[in-house]
């Protein structure tokens, strides 16, 4: 089932395909186009697009009109301290409850029940959760039903259009997501090494100081950013359960406003950009500390 | 984890397991309140919703005209969900398989919009869209919901492919197969328990995607999240038990398609997306 | 009509290059196997060995030379279209795919009729022995199963060329032999030509009609077993072929006629040379550790203090070490405790003696 062209001779030195075939550049190697230069038009394009434009105040004046405006106007740059006040301590609050949690669940044989159950909140969306809090959180709902019923509360709590909605609803959220990173970290590491740890004399809780957080930190790390970055960027909670002229005005909303309530793009566009730099600042801050922890394999010597 | 039998250890495991169950069971109660309220007649001041009734559904089906809006949620999930089957897993090919100058790159660009929250580059490219007339169209939509979904089927097609010994294409190779054959008759019996994994997971995202849907969505280019949104953001002129039926209509056609995904997807993926599961 | 190979002359490479892009390059390799050969490319790792196999399978493009089927130029061909059968080392089964469908992907790539393609699946089943396992997925069979898959797929095509990769380095020792023996008996029964790679020179000696032994990308030699058994032209062939002692020492007399003495460490031994060895030049002794025998004290005994000592069932292996810090291998039919002295001999025609290349 031989071909049977017959011999080409042509010289023998390889072409210009051999060559970048030999650098990785072939066919198979364009297939990887159609999606980088969606991405490139959709995501890079109008990022750069963004930061131009936010050079370009609407009003005109200085290139840097809109910074400054934003950094002079309190109802502009107190929305960052007020989403740093509810990303931070949820954040912080979840990693915390999300780490002793994952410890215990690892044991579990049936984990899939339980993590399905926990994905449902990420799934339903930040929407659904919102309009499912606001029923149940208010003076009438169930949550404070039960907490007078049983003396907890002597009157219902406010727990909507102010702080602890939009904190309740990124705990909600946030929890899970915090949760399933942190476990997949946790059940990463060989069990063998707490058991060869505990041959040495290591009591539970030097076990977990002296050779799982070691391990772990860097995992926690990275968990921390993504939860932190999810929160730093909450929206529709934020809106629907806050106080989003008050307490809970957070950047998102500001860009949101900028953009389609005042039409003002290059506003919008300098927002986003503080907003993405913020949450690049803070996350290159987590990841730079990183540099203090042990880095490697986390599953003995096989690597 | 070594099992401790101690007092103290079993206090901490039962605080954990509180801790967990008091997170479950307001979970419940909070899906539950929907639910009850979306049935009920007159729900004030008591446990239970008066009476009961499923005219909340119909009311809210007109109200909020949720067969368009469910035809659109629908139409864009499935081309948001075939485009980025098609430039995902092409692409998750190419970076399984080769190494050029670049590819961290190129990586980076994947690895940026799963990294980054919607918000944040939903607005820069809303602009854009609304400069390019492109927003509130369906197309935009589209548009906007495979800036994540794209990396998203690349980052968990490229460990599906990387397992795949190359030798056995090389085989396939040798024994005759073109290209076109080596993808059939090899290639797509072997992805295809990862390009369903990532299709389903996709699809989840794409029902539950309201960020960029909402920036970038015009009247007639709804999805369900979005009208969603904007009936309880509006709230008080209409009545609760109708947005709570809405509400209800929603969580079902994310909960069909979430089980359908845990079928064949451990739920941590949702999450951890880079972890892979054998094709075999 | 049972299956029945291609039916060519030769296959010639000619002045074959690979020589960038990847760490096994090959320089200038020309070779040309006769219908009906069983050749083995013999190397140690990284030699070039599976870079040869993949450049005549089309696997790897070659940068320089060309490579010949009869009068047809092949190596500018895509792999598909060279219609050779190969046997990978890890056997690359599809693993979506059974026993049966395995074999006849290669008839169904070509479109075989049916009826034609169910005979031939048939007979390849029955000459590897596979009958009864046919609709099991590579997964559920043994490696030796695998390997008769990834034979009988190779074969059922009717290549001109079988090419095979280790083959036989993931099974265990005992398998290892069976199926070296079936790899033998299939080749002999088809007819077949075959290029078969390997590191371990018992495969290549037991199985190859002629063996190349390459090393960094160049053939070093090329000859039948026994040729390459008995006079390895080069110290590292010798060394492949099991001359495991290679001691340094000078040439003290050379009598032209392919014997020369060479003085190790105040011994003396005498030597088959093909090269062309000066008096006092710089030369290596080459023994194999069955022909280093235990002597008596003596003129041209080396002296040496036994290290180790290991039973091996019908005898001792030993290592040992001279008094300038030379190691050796040897054999005895008794134990010598670690420590004792050692008087190591050879007899004339168990030596070979090459010279200081480095």
């Amino acid at each position: 089932m031989h071909s049977t062209s017959q011999a080409s001779h042509h010289d023998h030195g390889p072409s210009l395909r051999q060559r970048l075939a030999a650098r990785g550049l072939d066919a198979v190697t364009l297939l990887v186009l159609p999606a980088a230069l969606f991405l490139v038009l959709l995501f890079i394009y109008p990022f750069a697009f963004g930061l131009v434009l936010s050079f370009e105040p609407k009003a005109g004046g200085s290139w840097l009109a809109n910074y400054s405006r934003f950094f002079a106007d309190p109802f502009l740059y107190e929305t960052i301290a007020k989403t740093l006040w509810l990303s931070i301590p949820t954040t912080l609050l979840n990693l915390f409850l999300a780490v002793p949690i994952a410890f215990r669940v690892r044991l579990m044989r049936n984990q899939r029940i339980l993590t399905a159950i926990l994905i449902l909140p990420i799934t339903l969306g930040t929407v659904l959760v919102a309009e499912g809090l606001l029923n149940y959180l208010g003076p009438q709902g169930w949550l404070n039903r039960t907490l007078v019923t049983f003396g907890l509360a002597s009157q219902p709590l406010k727990l909507l259009h102010n702080y602890w909605g939009v904190f309740i609803s990124l705990l909600l959220t946030g929890f899970p997501f915090t949760f399933l990173l942190t476990l997949s970290y946790v059940t990463g590491i060989d069990p063998a090494l707490e058991q060869a740890a505990a041959t040495l004399g290591a009591g539970a809780r030097q076990r977990f100081r002296h050779v799982y957080l070691p391990l772990l930190m860097p995992g926690f790390a990275i968990t921390f950013c993504l939860s932190f970055v999810q929160a730093f960027s909450v929206f529709p909670s934020a809106v629907l359960l806050g106080a989003p002229a008050g307490p809970t005005r957070v950047i998102s909303i500001a860009a949101y406003q900028a953009a389609f309530e005042e039409y003002d793009y290059s506003m919008a566009s300098a927002i986003a950009m503080i907003m993405g730099f913020v949450q690049l600042a803070i996350v290159v801050a987590i990841l730079a500390s990183r540099g203090l922890f042990y880095r490697g394999p986390a599953s003995g010597a096989k690597g | 984890m070594i099992r401790d039998t101690t007092i103290g250890a079993k206090l901490w495991a039962t605080a954990v397991w509180a801790v967990v169950g008091f997170f479950i069971i307001n979970l419940f109660a909070m899906i539950g309140t929907v639910v009850v309220s979306s049935f009920g007649t007159r729900w004030l001041g008591t446990w239970l919703p008066a009476g009961w009734t499923t005219r909340w559904y119909s009311s809210a089906w007109s109200e909020f005209q949720l067969g368009d809006v469910l035809i659109v949620s629908f139409q864009v999930v499935g081309l948001v969900v075939l485009i980025s089957g098609l430039l995902g897993v092409t692409a998750a090919y190419a970076l399984a398989r080769r190494d050029f100058p670049g590819k961290k790159l190129v990586m980076l660009l994947f690895l940026l919009p799963l990294l980054i929250p919607p918000i944040t580059f939903g607005i820069p490219l809303a602009t854009v869209l609304y400069q390019t007339g492109l927003a509130g169209t369906f197309w935009g939509v589209v548009a906007a919901n495979l800036v994540p979904t794209v990396p998203f089927v690349i980052l968990v097609m490229i460990p599906f492919i990387e397992q795949i010994d190359p030798k056995i294409e090389a085989a396939a190779r040798v024994f005759g197969a073109n290209t076109f054959k080596l993808f059939l008759h090899v290639l797509l019996p072997l992805l295809l328990p990862g390009i369903l994994a990532s299709l389903l997971l996709v699809l989840v995202r794409t029902i539950a995607m309201f960020e960029l849907t909402f920036l970038v969505a015009g009247p007639t280019s709804q999805t369900l999240v979005v009208a969603l949104y904007y009936a309880v953001f509006a709230a008080g002129v209409r009545a609760v038990q109708s947005i709570d039926a809405m509400a209800v209509i929603y969580m079902v056609t994310t909960l069909i398609w979430l089980l359908v995904a845990l079928r064949f997807v451990n739920p941590a993926q949702i999450v951890t997306r880079a972890k892979q599961q054998p094709a075999h | 009509m049972p299956i029945a190979l291609s039916k060519f002359d030769e296959v010639r490479l000619d002045h074959v290059s690979r020589d960038f892009g990847s760490l096994n390059a090959l320089r200038d390799v020309s070779l040309t196997i006769k219908r009906g050969e069983f050749i083995a490319l013999l190397g140690p790792s990284g030699c070039g060995k599976s870079t040869t196999l993949n450049c005549i399978a089309g696997l790897l493009p070659v940068t320089g030379g060309s490579i010949w089927l009869d009068k047809t130029r092949v190596d500018t061909l895509k792999p598909e279209e060279r219609g050779f059968g190969m046997v990978f080392q890890n056997y690359a089964l599809f693993p979506h795919l059974n026993v049966r469908q395995n074999i006849g992907f290669g008839l169904k790539m070509r479109n075989t009729p049916r009826v034609e393609m169910e005979r031939k699946i048939d007979e390849a089943v029955a000459l590897v022995r596979l009958k009864g396992q046919e609709h099991k997925l590579p997964g559920q069979l043994s490696g030796g199963q695998q390997q008769r898959v990834a034979i009988a797929r190779a074969i059922v095509i009717e290549p001109p060329l079988v090419l095979m990769d280790e083959p036989l380095s993931n099974l265990d020792a005992k398998l290892r032999l069976e199926m070296r023996a079936e790899i033998r008996r299939i080749h002999n029964e088809l007819g077949a030509t075959t290029i078969y790679v390997t590191h371990d020179q018992d495969e290549a000696l037991s199985l190859a009609d002629r063996i190349v032994v390459l090393r960094d990308g160049v053939i070093r030699q090329v000859g039948t077993p026994k040729e390459l058994y008995e006079a390895p032209a080069h110290l590292d062939v010798a060394d492949f072929m099991g001359f495991r002692n290679k001691l340094k020492g000078k040439v003290i007399a050379n009598d032209g006629d392919g014997r020369a003495v060479i003085d190790v460490e105040g011994a003396t031994f005498r030597g088959v040379t093909r090269q062309a060895l000066p008096i006092g030049a710089a030369a290596f002794v080459a023994i194999r550790p069955d022909d280093l025998m235990l002597g008596e004290p003596g003129i041209n005994a080396l002296k040496a203090t036994v290290e180790t000592i290991e039973y091996r069932g019908r005898e001792f292996v030993g290592t040992a070490r001279s008094a300038q810090g030379a190691d050796f291998v040897f054999r005895s039919h008794h134990s010598i405790a670690p420590g004792g002295s050692i008087h190591l001999t050879a007899s004339d025609d168990r030596v070979l003696v090459f010279a200081d290349q480095a």
